[in-house]
């Protein structure tokens, strides 16, 4: 039987892994705390430690286990999890607000009507909802850039589709229990597709290959098909960003 | 001179891979990277040079000319291969003069084989490297009028060989667990070191499925874990009870729960597992995981001294029935054990 664990939780991931968690589901603390407990991880780079990560509630170092035991260093991961409450942390600084144009359902968002429905609203309603949210990059994952963004209000608690769509396009968004996702590659998702984005979220060769980074907050304000076909022509698929505190 | 090897034709699974990109998964991408590590040391040992990126050659190889003189070393699953009609062995590093035409056919067992060449492969790198990763959509298949830059060849040495292990047939892989191994039953956990598993045709560079003889795993009830960083070598359950060993192009995070995770000694035995194949997994400590690390990077120290020359007298053999002399011409039902 599965066990009751106590968080924060260690746990090895492989043999050259360590996770720290904050919770067994995505809660804006949990996330939060696992930003920060990346960020000193960040600030303090340990020896042997290659590779340091978030996920959506966890911290994750990948390390060198030849060349720093496993020991010393989960005991150096359990001191820096007891020195402070890591759940009321604050966010990481140099953070930034996106503004990324949406046109929401029609062909470019097939599925919003049968989102709002499930959430028991009106198309309409659920527009307005949508288009005027503002959610927060709480981890990267899956594709180069992707954006897991939350979270929705409650009531955009739905779950996954039974089946699969079988492909959405670059730039879909996509949503599902309180959470939307942007595909940075064109891929299948069991998420309900209800708008469409022109920014890139990944470009090489760019100073900043990524747009997003977790902590970052984003709005989808909706636009025409009109001016989104205009948009497409934009390298920044016109996206706007303005620094936050 | 131009330094090149040009393509004439390339199966579909041709990609340029090296030792990937570590360092982007805060980003979600994963590192990618050579489906066979070991396959890439073994090149760089016969070609006596680091590590440089190589052709990977998923099932299928090609047909390939030198731009100009070049060595070239054969490794990983072992594939019919002949350079102007004349057949060489694999295992082994050979001269590819300007003009030469190299001709390599399907693999004979395993699923990857791979071709080095001396001065290495360069092609333009994305974000400081030059494998292809198609799941995140960097870099695109090797295709017929390819021409791939070769750096410059320091070193002169061909007609050599390895002696190669058996890894291109299954067997049996050790795991330790994983962050979510304690969500599956206890019976089950105990099952998953006594079920054979046969390796599905359903592979590419994200993972292998593999397919248990007798009751499938999973977490019972409407499970929703929160998505969580995979690791290749994650053995990954999804809906069909059918578990997914994630490989070099795994996604970086995952909903699904993983019920151990296959050490990085054991995963060219995973990459090279071919369709039907029989793979096993056995549960070992942590502390087992890390000396079979540590005899795994000892033995690619090792692989440089244990290079030999292609031809000896077979009076010079004294262990001569314990190689493999001609590896990779059997017709592809037998495999070597």
């Amino acid at each position: 039987m599965s066990d009751l664990p106590a968080y924060p939780l260690l746990r090895t991931a492989g043999i050259d892994g360590m996770l720290v968690s904050f919770g067994d589901k995505l809660s804006e603390p949990a996330n939060r705390a696992a930003l920060a407990f990346r960020a000193a991880l960040e600030a303090d780079r340990w020896d042997g430690v290659e590779e340091i990560s978030s996920s959506l509630v966890s911290a994750y170092l990948r390390f060198d286990p030849l060349a720093v035991g496993h020991a010393p260093l989960e005991a150096r991961l359990r001191a820096l999890m007891g020195s402070r409450d890591w759940l009321q942390a604050e966010m990481p600084h140099g953070r930034r607000l996106h503004r990324i144009p949406t046109v929401y359902g029609g062909t470019l968002g097939p599925q919003l009507a049968e989102a709002a429905q499930v959430a028991g609203m009106t198309e309409a309603e659920a527009l307005a909802s949508l288009s005027s949210a503002r959610v927060r990059v709480t981890a990267l994952g899956f594709a180069p850039g992707q954006p897991y963004l939350g979270e929705l209000p409650e009531v955009w608690n739905i779950p996954r589709q039974q089946a699969l769509t079988p492909r959405v396009p670059k730039g879909a968004l996509v949503l599902a229990i309180r959470q939307f996702v942007i595909f940075s590659v064109t891929a299948p998702t069991g998420w309900r597709h209800v708008g469409q984005t022109a920014a890139p979220l990944f470009r090489l060769g760019a100073e900043r290959p990524f747009l997003l980074a977790p902590g970052d907050e984003v709005e989808f304000p909706q636009v025409s098909e009109e001016v989104f076909a205009r948009m497409q022509a934009d390298p920044e698929g016109g996206a706007t960003w303005e620094a936050l505190a | 001179m131009t330094r090149e090897l040009i393509v004439h034709r390339a199966g579909p699974a041709v990609t340029l891979q090296d030792g990937g990109r570590p360092g982007w998964i805060a980003y979600g991408l994963s590192r990618g990277g050579a489906m066979d590590r070991l396959a890439l040391a073994e090149g760089a040992a016969l070609l006596g040079q680091g590590e440089t990126a190589a052709l990977e050659m998923g099932g299928l190889g090609g047909r390939f000319e030198a731009g100009c003189d070049l060595r070239i070393a054969l490794t990983g699953a072992p594939m019919r291969a002949s350079i102007d009609g004349a057949p060489v062995t694999w295992h082994a590093c050979h001269a590819l003069p300007k003009g030469a035409v190299l001709e390599i056919g399907p693999v004979q067992s395993g699923a990857y084989g791979y071709l080095s060449v001396g001065g290495g492969l360069v092609p333009e790198e994305i974000l400081d490297a030059v494998s292809a990763h198609l799941t995140a959509g960097l870099g695109r298949a090797v295709e017929a009028g390819d021409r791939i830059p070769v750096g410059a060849d320091r070193g002169s040495a061909v007609a050599r060989r390895l002696a190669v292990a058996d890894r291109f047939s299954g067997g049996e892989l050790r795991v330790v667990e994983s962050l979510q191994t304690r969500l599956f039953p206890e019976e089950q956990r105990a099952r998953l070191g006594t079920t054979r598993f046969i390796r599905d045709a359903r592979a590419n560079r994200m993972g292998v499925k593999v397919v248990p003889e007798g009751a499938p795993f999973g977490v019972e009830g409407g499970l929703s874990v929160v998505s969580e960083i995979i690791t290749p070598g994650d053995i990954q359950v999804t809906g069909d009870g059918a578990p997914f060993v994630l490989l070099a192009e795994s996604q970086t995070t995952g909903g699904y729960p993983r019920l151990a995770t296959v050490i990085p000694a054991d995963l060219p035995r995973v990459a090279q597992a071919p369709a039907g194949a029989e793979l096993r997994f056995r549960f070992v400590t942590m502390e087992e995981a890390l000396a079979a690390e540590a005899a795994f990077r000892a033995a690619l120290k090792e692989l440089p001294r244990k290079v030999e020359p292609l031809v000896r007298h077979p009076g010079d053999v004294p262990d001569l029935l314990g190689y493999k002399l001609v590896s990779g011409f059997s017709n592809g039902e037998h495999h070597d054990h």
